[in-house]
């Protein structure tokens, strides 16, 4: 009897008493759907963050100067110079003011909208924006703290369906002048999204708010090397304030890093609850083949007095609950993929949000070999039973 | 004539409690290649014991049991599996055929332990089916047929892998007289082709069919020579209890 006759045994086995063998399944059925939704979700969850992330930049430091007294203090020219000094780690430099009131354009707030002043590498080297009209923030704007803007896509194509350079925006009861338009950027134009944006030059804007340069965006060479680069800024900036409490350099990359870690140990705790499960299963396997084993004693003997040797018999069952195993392990990444599309649906109509719960190959390919494996671990047992059973007892069992 | 099988002072012996229990006690005898023998005696006589012995499911206390001249007491399970396989052909009085599996596959199984290959095996197996008259139902399960075409699918299953002993443990005892009778015609013909056929009974008058025959009483052969002889069928009465207290203890 060879191993392919040996599955076609333990196969019709199987399938000879389908409502049994479903039932034995089931708890393998769950554990692997279980799982893989879960690692799924984790996928999901991670590459959500990583695009989030990414959307702003993982190669951007964002530096923030609480100053401290009035004596000591730092302003662009430092963090030009520093960046300039460092062009191995350092790449742009831009210094980042918020201006709260709202833009105006004719008679509608734009209360949305983000608006700042920037320098003049912000939109293009900075973020990933492309110029679609007119032109990006010049030195000359900021130099002579011109009354210009940028626009994003979604201000342009809301308010001025009909070409926005030259027209003229109202921040803070000034009039400035519309010199270019970015391309789309985000997925989709909407308010209050990545498009719905409107820059200045950082000298205007701050003149406008009338406070002092407190932050800077600083874009690294390399993605990689973003926390040696914190390092370097923190380190610098502590030699002007002596104190570490007057500045905070916030790396984007390592935020993420830290999101992903703290999302993996919660989908492994996740994974490991749903493992238990499997065990479960396996213990449901192990029972019902105990039971099986009882069930078939005198077809044990038969075999037995036919000429079937111990191993044989053993192999019968050890593959009998592997096989039933591995069914329920396909049936379970078959329930594990629908589950997992019809979470991303959910998640799209409920949260509003493009968040694809995505099970990896690896965890699919570790949700079998674990689901075969518990099979033999747990048939192994029963299936010795049955080996050893005395010929001469089984034929008599009734 | 070849000798077949042959005990050497075979005896069985179990403990159970505190007395010793004599399954067989001290057997010596020899069947050649072609015989027809009936080993006969009462429930508790040590016929089974003998036929577990004979049929390699069980082997001596003490004593040796040689099949085609091998000694089988000191072969381990695997080997015994291995003769069983190779040398023996079991037809149970149940005929112990598998639920699940159709005609043609229960005699193919003998013949899958024996490792042949698919193809030879299921020509095999519609050779035996042909002989016992069932080429047309190789396909049905064994549920749907009537107890003697069961008990010639055993036959069957028995024959397959052209065993040297072909070992019937009351083949006719689910059967009404007529299958009886068919079935024991069929194991006559199978001595008239040169088969070794050991028949196990109760009953003198289906033992009558072999040309010799082996009486046991507790565990003890006391005739053995032809059926033609009156004395083959003379019954030693024991008192009932004896019998009744033996039956706990022993195989029947």
């Amino acid at each position: 009897m060879n191993i392919i006759e040996s599955f076609q045994m333990a196969w019709r086995s199987v399938f000879s008493n389908k409502m049994r063998s479903f039932l034995t399944m089931l708890g393998i059925i769950i554990g692997i759907a279980a799982v893989m939704v879960i690692v799924g979700l984790g996928n999901g969850m991670e590459r959500y963050m990583t695009d989030q992330f990414r959307s702003v930049g993982t190669n951007i430091l964002t530096v923030n100067v609480y100053g401290r007294g009035s004596t000591r203090s730092i302003d662009d020219e430092w963090m030009y110079q520093l960046a300039a000094d460092h062009p191995d780690l350092l790449d742009q430099v831009t210094p980042m003011v918020n201006i709260y009131v709202p833009a105006k354009i004719g008679t509608e707030n734009l209360t949305r909208t983000t608006l700042g002043g920037v320098s003049e590498s912000y939109l293009t080297k900075v973020r990933s924006f492309t110029v679609a009209q007119g032109r990006e923030l010049q030195y000359i704007d900021i130099a002579q703290r011109l009354k210009v803007c940028v626009i994003g896509a979604y201000v342009a194509q809301v308010y001025f369906p009909n070409g926005a350079v030259g027209e003229t925006i109202r921040i803070g009861g000034n009039k400035y002048t519309v010199v270019g338009v970015m391309a789309q950027s985000g997925e989709k134009l909407e308010e209050g999204g990545e498009d719905d944006m409107i820059y200045v030059p950082y000298t205007t804007a701050a003149r406008l708010t009338g406070a002092a340069l407190n932050q800077y965006a600083v874009t690294v060479v390399d993605e990689s090397r973003a926390s040696e680069a914190k390092k370097l800024i923190e380190t610098e900036l502590e030699e002007v304030f002596g104190s570490d409490g007057a500045y905070y350099v916030q790396s984007m990359s390592e935020m993420l890093d830290a999101m992903t870690g703290m999302i993996n140990v919660l989908i492994t705790i996740l994974a490991a609850i749903a493992a238990i499960s499997l065990v479960v299963g396996g213990i449901g396997i192990m029972n019902i083949m105990l039971v099986s084993v009882t069930e078939r004693t005198r077809e044990i003997g038969i075999r037995k007095a036919l000429g079937a040797k111990e191993r044989t018999i053993m192999g019968q069952f050890v593959i009998e609950a592997a096989v039933t195993s591995a069914i329920g392990g396909v049936i379970g990444i078959l329930v594990g993929y629908g589950l997992s599309m019809i979470a991303t649906q959910l998640i799209v109509v409920l949260m509003q949000e493009n968040m694809s719960v995505t099970p990896s190959n690896a965890s699919i390919a570790m949700a079998f070999g674990v689901s075969a494996f518990i099979g033999i671990l747990f048939g192994f047992l029963p299936a010795r039973k049955a080996a050893r059973l005395n010929p001469i007892d089984a034929l008599r069992y009734e | 004539m070849e000798e077949l099988i042959r005990f050497d002072h075979v005896s069985k012996h179990y403990q159970m409690g505190d007395t010793l229990v004599k399954a067989a006690d001290d057997i010596s005898l020899t069947v050649e290649r072609g015989e027809f023998v009936a080993i006969v005696g009462k429930s508790g006589s040590g016929k089974s014991t003998c036929m577990n012995i004979i049929g390699c499911l069980d082997v001596p206390t003490s004593g040796e049991y040689y099949l085609g001249g091998q000694a089988v007491s000191q072969m381990n399970k695997n080997k015994l599996a291995e003769i069983r396989n190779r040398m023996l052909g079991f037809i149970f009085q149940q005929y112990n055929l598998l639920p699940k599996l159709s005609v043609l596959e229960n005699v193919e199984v003998p013949l899958m332990y024996a490792g042949m290959d698919r193809i030879a095996r299921r020509r095999r197996a519609l050779e035996v089916l042909e002989t016992v008259g069932l080429a047309d139902k190789t396909r049905n399960l064994p549920s749907q047929l009537s107890g003697g075409q069961q008990q010639r699918v055993s036959i069957a299953r028995a024959l397959a892998g052209s065993p040297a002993v072909i070992l019937a443990d009351e083949p006719t005892g689910a059967l009404d007289s007529r299958t009886s009778r068919e079935v024991l015609e069929m194991l006559q013909d199978l001595h008239d082709q040169g088969n070794t056929v050991v028949l196990i009974t109760h009953d003198n008058s289906i033992a009558v069919t072999a040309e010799r025959i082996v009486r046991l009483e507790d565990g003890r052969v006391v005739y053995d020579g032809s059926s033609d002889d009156p004395a083959a069928v003379v019954t030693h009465d024991e008192p009932l209890v004896r019998r009744s207290r033996r039956k706990g203890g022993t195989p029947a």
